[in-house]
């Protein structure tokens, strides 16, 4: 039974092996080591800030570094998965008021291009859905560092960050004070090669 | 006097019925207004810190009620087969609305692991929290099932003032007055 079962296995993944076919630079990003955090970081009324970060997503990019302009990016965000350490905030959060996530549940990110502009830094430009609405954005990002792990993979890690203003993604924030009308996300992740 | 006969309720029913109707409704009234105020309003944190707390005490004063309920006798159902039947079933709606509504108003702020703090005198551990979109499914089935209770409660009222001035039974003044359960 189990023979049958190994036999079985190896012949799906043999007929499915000319249809994905990686190339040496994929990487599928390290959500289930959760090595991969999404963060954002928004002023409270000018006294300080609120972290928060979206626990739920999944994504892969492209990287080699002989092939950098080939470089590529792409993210699924649940965004019912955010979390600010306070339920009854993130309830509100998560409410029409702001994100509306019953009617937007995921937010993606596509990557258009990448410029390199230095020792392991470009900039990643994409197209961010969210809320329903849909902007090209720019993303600063830097090589952290890459290589062999100690469990037999290779793997590969970035950071990088950007401001949102809010407006842009149809999130009316008129009732808060200027500062919050943006709000600042990081991103750093480790991708494992395929 | 403190307990139920076959005849009427007791002091520990009457006084356990009363404070959970005046909470109920001070609750349905305070969540309502609560959730509808602006961000900068001065009771937009003590809204919610009353409603949980009155909140969370009448979650122990149901269950006390509950155990009690089982406990001790239940004074007969009065009217036709079916009035009985209809009786029966909404006071059993009650009860589950009651549970539905105090347990789904906890699974709200304890979503994320953070206990409630009753008046600030103690505090009652998250005892569930993680589930997939916990809050705001939880709000959602806490507001119509409050809204269900308190049309329900309606019912519950007109029908006891019909019993009273229409058929002249005595339901109502038994559950004002504990003497009725020792009447011979």
């Amino acid at each position: 039974m189990i023979k049958k079962t190994a036999i079985a296995t190896a012949l799906a993944a043999a007929a499915l092996l000319p249809l994905t076919q990686a190339q040496a630079a994929d990487y599928a990003i390290d959500t289930e080591g959760q090595h991969a955090f999404i963060q954002f970081k928004i002023s409270h009324l000018g006294f300080s800030y609120i972290l928060g970060s979206f626990e739920e997503f999944s994504g892969s990019f492209r990287y080699a570094p002989e092939n950098l302009e080939d470089a590529a990016a792409n993210l699924e965000v649940d965004v019912a998965s955010l979390t600010s350490n306070h339920a009854e905030r993130d309830k509100h959060i998560k409410s029409d008021d702001f994100l509306a996530v019953g009617e937007y549940p995921t937010a993606t990110f596509t990557s258009t291009g990448f410029a390199p502009s230095g020792d392991n830094e470009g900039v990643l430009s994409g197209e961010l859905t969210l809320h329903g609405e849909t902007n090209a954005i720019e993303m600063p990002v830097t090589l952290l560092g890459e290589g062999e792990d100690p469990w037999g993979n290779y793997r590969a890690g970035f950071e990088g960050s950007t401001t949102l203003v809010l407006a842009d993604y149809g999130i009316d924030m008129s009732q808060f004070p200027e500062v919050m009308h943006e709000l600042e996300l990081y991103v750093t992740f480790e991708g494992i090669r395929q | 006097m403190w307990n139920n006969t076959r005849r009427g309720w007791g002091l520990v029913s009457i006084l356990l019925h009363w404070l959970g109707a005046l909470a109920i409704i001070g609750l349905f009234a305070l969540g309502w207004w609560m959730t509808g105020l602006d961000y900068y309003h001065r009771w937009y944190n003590l809204g919610p810190w009353w409603h949980l707390s009155v909140g969370m005490l009448l979650l122990l004063v149901t269950l006390v009620r509950l155990g009690w309920r089982f406990l001790q006798p239940t004074p007969q159902a009065q009217g036709q087969r079916l009035e009985r039947l209809a009786a029966h079933l909404g006071h059993l709606g009650l009860y589950l609305l009651m549970l539905v509504v105090l347990i789904s108003g906890y699974l709200i702020p304890t979503a994320e692991g953070q206990g409630i703090k009753v008046f600030d005198a103690f505090e009652v551990p998250a005892l569930i929290s993680g589930l997939p979109n916990q809050a705001t499914l939880a709000g959602q089935v806490h507001w119509y099932s409050a809204l269900a209770l308190i049309l329900l409660s309606v019912g519950h009222a007109l029908a006891a003032l019909k019993h009273h001035w229409v058929d002249r039974s005595d339901v109502l003044t038994r559950m004002v007055d504990p003497r009725r359960s020792r009447r011979p």
